[in-house]
């Protein structure tokens, strides 16, 4: 392995693109990915039939308790843009992250449990190329997820109840193209939100060689942090788990927006990306792959 | 195209065995240093944010004091932080599911403001004002996804619930006064807060100007109200940064004597003199909201309160709504300055959950507080970190920022 050699075999930045595009393909073709974004696309269908059939005889949603339903879901009958609101809410906490665990768990054990990890090192474009490219995947995998629990909450929210002007939360009112635009940059901010977890996921998945291990560990993480959050007495570390501020998209229905949380969510997804992400460098570029 | 031979990244590591591990656990020196840097800049930033004091011509505490009178501040928004730490016992949910109004499963409406702004007596919010003349007001309570806003505009004075999506409707015409008196007994500002500190100033009190500050990036004087004879009084100091330029207070902090964190701290975190946009102030209810009229409101959980106002009740409401026991009679005010403590019959004789019942609840409420007696004879001192109140077992209570011992004196010299 010479330096001439290495020269000549530098892979072209098209590569990238290529691996890129392979990845996902191979990603979104499989049959457990499909099966994940569908039960996603469930989930808003649930929320709005439910809410359809609780409230069909002209009655308020029953909300009473205070808190117990995802947010918005008051004020879905009114305007069936809240269901993507109501939807985000509702799966943010375990339904999304739990798919990002599964895809960022598999994406280099699962190659390695397969046996076709060292395959793809086959090809010219370096540990650290195979690893971006799995976290760029996994980020795409984020973004479509979001996108088509936002999807499915708009077709349901738009069949089942009216559209039209909405109020946010600080009462005051903005017409439905503007709740429109805030409701998919509200896609994006959910989608941001998963990235740490992904690079989490990533990070596991470099520490072994059993794919199942890997989505297990990851999504059990998730859940732990999740409990933890919960915990008061905790509050000290909270502030530092991934998940503490999941819910600080809704501060983007606020007038005008109320961006300490979000500017603190993105912050700390920032963070968690570039640990576990070169963590996950670390781990994978000197790793011995034998499988 | 053999494997090892694009394999770039591992390839000096295999050759050179020894070195291996070492160049291995080298890697891992990037995210260490990641964390590393984060932390540095966590621990460093606030403090250097903080460190700012500016230069400010000198003025004296007078002068500062005629700024706050002359301060007319009619166009804002900003952002306000308020933090209270009354050392109440933490009751948690059970507190909101108990005091009628408050919970939200209750019968009054959840955009009834009193009962709104009554969550504001303890933990930490964030608010949200606007202001713009005095006909045009909003403030905003921030919640987990959810918004609490009371808006006056004009005639109208709306109470919108998002969580809930629940409005409150009143008209100023015959709620100005009464809206008016909201804010004054659930003070949401440090501009409240401070007329309400000012207006205690006498003989008794020290007030200097203790250099400057910088709150919500504006440069401010601080000023600090003291009490003169520390002996009796609960209250340590209380501190109020005062714009340098509109003479609007922007902070205001109160420690108690007993040290520790502030009791009260509401400041300013963001703050624009600018005029806040009009449609701040537009309210329309949105469809299918239920809408509660003041009238109304007032009718239902009035009657319900005055009906089973049972001792329970009554403690309940002495920690932050006092004014439902101070209807009941009339207080009196024994000594002055900032050991003046207000003595009211609350008409419950006999009625102290710890004196006479033996029941659970009574236990519960009788753990609370603590047990003392006098040549006025027994009662029970239920204390928090500033206010203490002595319930005499013959129904009157003694409240003051004041000790315990200041109590139990006032009791035995006011009999």
């Amino acid at each position: 392995m010479s330096r001439a050699e290495t020269a000549v075999r530098t892979p072209s930045p098209l590569w990238t693109f290529g691996l890129l595009r392979s990845e996902l393909a191979t990603t979104f073709r499989r049959w457990r990915t499909l099966a994940l974004l569908g039960v996603l696309a469930a989930v808003p269908v649930l929320v709005g039939v439910a809410v359809r059939i609780e409230t069909g005889d002209g009655s308020s949603p029953a909300h009473g308790g205070g808190g117990d339903g995802p947010a918005f879901i008051a004020q879905i009958t009114n305007n069936g843009l809240f269901l993507v609101f109501t939807a985000l809410a509702a799966t943010l906490p375990f339904f999304l992250p739990m798919a990002v665990g599964v895809i960022a768990g598999d994406a280099i054990a699962g190659e390695a449990n397969t046996g076709t990890l060292r395959y793809l090192l086959v090809a010219p474009a370096g540990r650290t190329r195979l690893l971006l490219a799995k976290y760029a995947t996994t980020m795409v995998f984020c973004l479509v997820a979001t996108l088509v629990v936002a999807v499915s909450a708009l077709t349901v929210g738009a069949l089942l109840f009216p559209l039209g002007d909405l109020t946010t939360i600080s009462g005051t009112r903005i017409g439905f193209a503007e709740g429109l635009g805030r409701a998919l940059l509200i896609a994006l901010v959910v989608a941001a939100s998963l990235t740490g977890l992904a690079a989490l996921g990533l990070f596991v998945s470099t520490l072994t060689n059993s794919g199942i291990a890997a989505m297990a560990t990851t999504v059990g993480l998730l859940i732990t942090v999740q409990i933890l959050d919960q915990i008061p007495q905790l509050h000290a570390i909270q502030p530092y788990l991934f998940s503490h501020y999941w819910l600080s998209f809704a501060d983007l229905m606020r007038e005008p927006v109320h961006w300490d949380g979000l500017v603190k969510n993105l912050q700390l997804q920032t963070l968690y990306a570039a640990v576990f992400g070169s963590a996950a460098w670390a781990r994978f570029t000197a790793k011995d792959i034998t499988a | 195209m053999a494997p090892y031979e694009s394999d770039d990244s591992t390839g000096a590591g295999q050759v050179d065995g020894k070195h291996s591990g070492r160049r291995r656990a080298a890697r891992y020196v990037v995210p260490v240093a990641v964390v590393g840097v984060t932390a540095v800049t966590i621990g460093l930033v606030p403090a250097l944010a903080d460190s700012g004091s500016p230069d400010l011509p000198k003025i004296t505490a007078q002068q500062l004091v005629e700024k706050i009178a002359r301060s007319d501040v009619q166009q804002l928004s900003g952002t306000v932080k308020i933090s209270t730490d009354l050392g109440l016992p933490d009751l948690g949910g059970l507190e909101s599911g108990l005091i009628p109004g408050v919970g939200k499963g209750g019968e009054g409406s959840s955009a009834d403001p009193t009962s709104k702004l009554t969550e504001l007596v303890s933990g930490t919010h964030t608010l949200r004002v606007a202001a713009d003349g005095p006909d045009r007001q909003k403030i905003s309570l921030i919640e987990k996804a959810a918004e609490y806003s009371l808006i006056h505009n004009g005639k109208d004075v709306w109470g919108y619930d998002s969580e809930s999506n629940e409005v409150f409707h009143g008209t100023a015409a015959d709620s100005g006064g009464k809206h008016r008196g909201d804010r004054g007994d659930v003070p949401a500002t440090p501009k409240d807060f401070a007329d309400q500190a000012l207006k205690s100033v006498d003989d008794t009190t020290s007030v200097i100007v203790d250099g400057t500050a910088r709150v919500a990036g504006r440069d401010a004087y601080r000023l600090v109200v003291k009490p003169k004879h520390a002996s009796g009084t609960t209250v340590g100091a209380i501190s109020i940064a005062v714009d340098a330029r509109t003479g609007l207070p922007l902070k205001f902090t109160l420690t108690p004597a007993s040290g520790g964190a502030a009791v009260v701290d509401v400041g300013f975190t963001q703050v624009s003199f600018a005029r806040p946009a009009a449609a701040t102030f537009d309210f329309t209810p949105p469809k299918g909201a239920k809408i509660t009229e003041e009238k109304d409101a007032g009718k239902g959980t009035g009657k319900d309160r005055g009906k089973d106002a049972g001792p329970g009740e009554h403690f309940r409401d002495s920690g932050p709504a006092r004014k439902d026991l101070a209807k009941s009679g009339g207080p009196t005010v024994l000594g002055k300055g900032w050991n003046s403590i207000a003595v009211f019959d609350s008409g419950a004789e006999g009625g102290i959950p710890s004196s006479s019942g033996n029941g659970d609840l009574s236990g519960f409420l009788g753990s609370l507080g603590d047990r003392v007696s006098g040549t006025f004879g027994k009662g029970t001192v239920f204390s928090t970190r500033l206010i203490n109140a002595l319930m005499t077992d013959d129904g009157k209570v003694y409240v003051g920022a004041v000790t315990k011992d200041a109590l139990v004196k006032a009791a035995n010299t006011g009999r």
